[in-house]
């Protein structure tokens, strides 16, 4: 029996690339110099959704929150195979802290479940900026929905229950949870399929209408804000009728409640940053020699260290 | 809940599962304990299980003034939708204005449940915890004994400093390792809640099929000293030296990411965000490059000794000792001198 399938699916800075080069003198690290990617996990999330319909029919829809460059994870989600995507996009959700977000995607499945009822929401365990890993469990608290995280594998998905090894840190459990259901998937769950060449020349061009807004603006410097309108109208509508425009939906569009968006919406509020100022404290350098190696060592047993 | 309760208690959401009380609940408690006094409210832990009464006792010596403990017989082994049904219940009734959980596979799975079911602020991962004032830039209000919940974020390369301001509880989770375990006193008293939770069998429709643990082989943060290897070693036969480093100084042998991921040592060995947090007093890396992740778990060691061949890697930056040169050479010249002198 066929499956509508959600994932949820976000563009992060590769965090995980800072080498030498992308730290300042001071030892903080430059941000702005990190490119953005897909997020490491959700790609397995995308990979086993799929899986999933490879198996057993259905539809994948990726859907993202974030600025108009992040269509880009939805173009790679295209590449390697899902049926629809949709960028929610809208300056009101700026600042939206886990909670925040978490009910703003929820509120963009239950838009997806308008069309047809929703089985299964997929999500990568965590986003490697924030590390949190909350977004999926608020997400489907808030969805009402069962949640099982950290998952590896799916085994089947049969009479309305879904099947599924989940690692518990210490150990593994398999668990047959009710549908419809969100999973969280981890880097152990199925390795992501590279993107199609065939696929990628054709939805390399595929755009949603906030980023032709911003190249349109971009090319056309000084234009009156109507003339970019109708040329935005224009770019949108061929490329609709080729099927590469990525729909884009606000909060109006998916009745999101503001007191529960962005700022406002947010009970946690970032009070300080620092940056982590690699130095240590007290530094020594030590040859590698015989002698110097030694003198370490003998250091160490004197300041009790060691014994 | 929106409304700050200023009275209300710190809770500490206790772990136990199949009869085992997580060590972390126990370091909660130590850090617990230095926020209700700060406050002048009572430490409260919440603990559900099969069996709680000893546990029970336990928390209490650990620092609890009070324990709220749920018994039921398909609580034993933890499933996300009762524990938190029961705990946003508990949390709704009593309203705490502090709330933590272990930063745990557990407490990380339970803690954003509950609160966005009482629709509370929740931070991931807080390696401190404290209280202070805070002026909000946005509305120049000014608030009073807020939680500061201090982690770190961007892969470890920032250090960011979190409020709830006005939606309470306050709520966060702690990371295992990075608070001191207390010393228990088997003379404290608290006041022990025992209570049987209202669960459905609905409440259960997830069933769990198979559940397995794996004994950790090696306790980590239990370990004065750690010698720990990276790819720089270069393969699992030239891990030996490693180990021969560890029998040395009777240290346990730990191991970055990557080289956990090239199948030279077991997972149980890794250090860093997706390992193990810990704090010896010696931390020796040895081909250890230091990626944030890596560092994120092992930076608040005392003393820090790096052997790499490049001296650009950013270990040396949290090293207090580094020594630039090739390790097949360096790790047996510091055997040999260990060996000498002790």
């Amino acid at each position: 029996m066929p499956y509508n399938l959600v994932v949820l699916v976000k563009q992060v800075p590769d965090t995980k690339r800072i080498t030498g080069e992308a730290m300042r003198d001071d030892g903080t690290v430059n941000r702005g110099a990190l490119p953005a990617i897909f997020n490491p996990e959700d790609l397995h999330a995308l990979e086993l959704a799929l899986q999933l319909r490879e198996r057993y029919g259905g539809r994948v829809t990726a859907i993202t929150m974030g600025p108009p460059q992040a269509c880009q994870v939805l173009r790679d989600s295209l590449e390697r195979g899902v049926d629809e995507v949709v960028l929610i996009t809208d300056r009101r959700a700026a600042a939206s802290d886990t909670l925040a977000t978490s009910y703003i995607l929820s509120c963009a499945v239950r838009k997806v479940a308008e069309k047809a009822a929703v089985d299964l929401v997929l999500c990568g365990r965590q986003a490697i900026d924030g590390d949190t890993a909350q977004v999926p469990p608020q997400t489907a608290e808030k969805l009402g929905w069962p949640q099982v995280t950290y998952v590896e594998s799916v085994e089947e998905i049969a009479g309305g229950r879904l099947r599924a090894k989940r690692s518990t840190g210490s150990g593994w459990e398999r668990v047959e949870a009710p549908m419809p259901c969100l999973l969280t998937v981890t880097d152990q769950g199925p390795e992501p399929r590279p993107a199609s060449a065939k696929r990628i020349m054709a939805i390399k061009r595929a755009r949603s209408r906030a980023e032709l807004q911003g190249e349109v603006a971009a090319a056309m410097p000084g234009a009156t804000p109507e003339a970019v309108a109708a040329e935005v109208e224009k770019r949108a509508a061929a490329l609709a009728a080729r099927g590469f425009l990525i729909p884009q939906w606000t909060l109006d569009d998916i009745r999101a409640d503001l007191q529960w968006c962005g700022r406002d919406g947010s009970p946690t509020k970032v009070k300080r940053i620092q940056s982590v100022i690699l130095k240590g404290t007290g530094f020594k350098k030590i040859e590698p020699t015989k002698e110097a190696v030694a003198g370490m060592v003998h250091e160490l047993i004197e300041d009790h260290t060691i014994g | 809940m929106t409304e700050p309760n200023r009275k209300g208690d710190v809770w500490v959401i206790a772990e136990q599962n199949d009869g085992q009380l997580h060590d972390v609940s126990l370091e909660l408690l130590s850090k617990g304990r230095q926020l209700a006094d700060t406050l002048g409210v009572r430490l409260a832990a919440v603990l559900l299980g099969a069996k709680v009464q000893e546990h029970a006792q336990r928390l209490v010596q650990h620092g609890a003034d009070t324990v709220l403990a749920g018994e039921d017989n398909r609580l034993g082994h933890y499933q996300t939708n009762p524990f938190a049904k029961v705990v946003a219940g508990l949390v709704q009734k009593h309203r705490p204005q502090i709330v933590i959980f272990g930063a745990t596979p557990v407490g990380r799975d339970l803690a954003p449940r509950v609160a966005s079911a009482v629709r509370a602020g929740l931070t991931a991962d807080c390696t401190d915890l404290d209280i202070g004032e805070h002026v909000e830039p946005h509305t120049n209000q000014k608030y009073e004994n807020l939680l500061y919940q201090i982690r770190p974020a961007f892969g470890g390369n920032i250090i960011a400093t979190i409020v709830n301001p006005e939606r309470w509880p306050q709520m966060a989770t702690v990371r295992e390792g990075v608070m001191r375990m207390p010393e228990a006193d088997a003379k404290r008293r608290g006041q022990i809640t025992r209570f049987t939770p209202d669960l459905a069998a609905s409440d259960f429709a997830l069933k769990i099929l198979e559940h397995q643990s794996a004994v950790r082989k090696v306790n980590l943060k239990a370990a004065r000293i750690i010698v720990a290897g990276g790819a720089g070693v270069g393969s699992k036969e030239n891990f030996r030296l490693v180990w021969d480093l560890a029998n040395a100084l009777g240290a346990a042998a730990g191991a970055s990411r990557a080289a956990v991921d090239s199948g030279w040592i077991d997972k149980d060995h890794q250090v860093g965000q997706t390992g193990t947090t810990v704090r010896p007093a010696l931390y020796i890396a040895i081909g250890i490059s230091g990626a944030v992740q890596h560092r994120a778990g092992m930076s608040e060691a005392q003393k820090i000794v790096a052997i790499n061949a490049d001296p650009k890697a950013p270990i040396f930056a949290v090293a207090h000792y580094g020594i630039v040169g090739d390790l097949n050479r360096v790790v047996p010249m510091m055997i040999d001198a260990i060996k000498k002198r002790v």
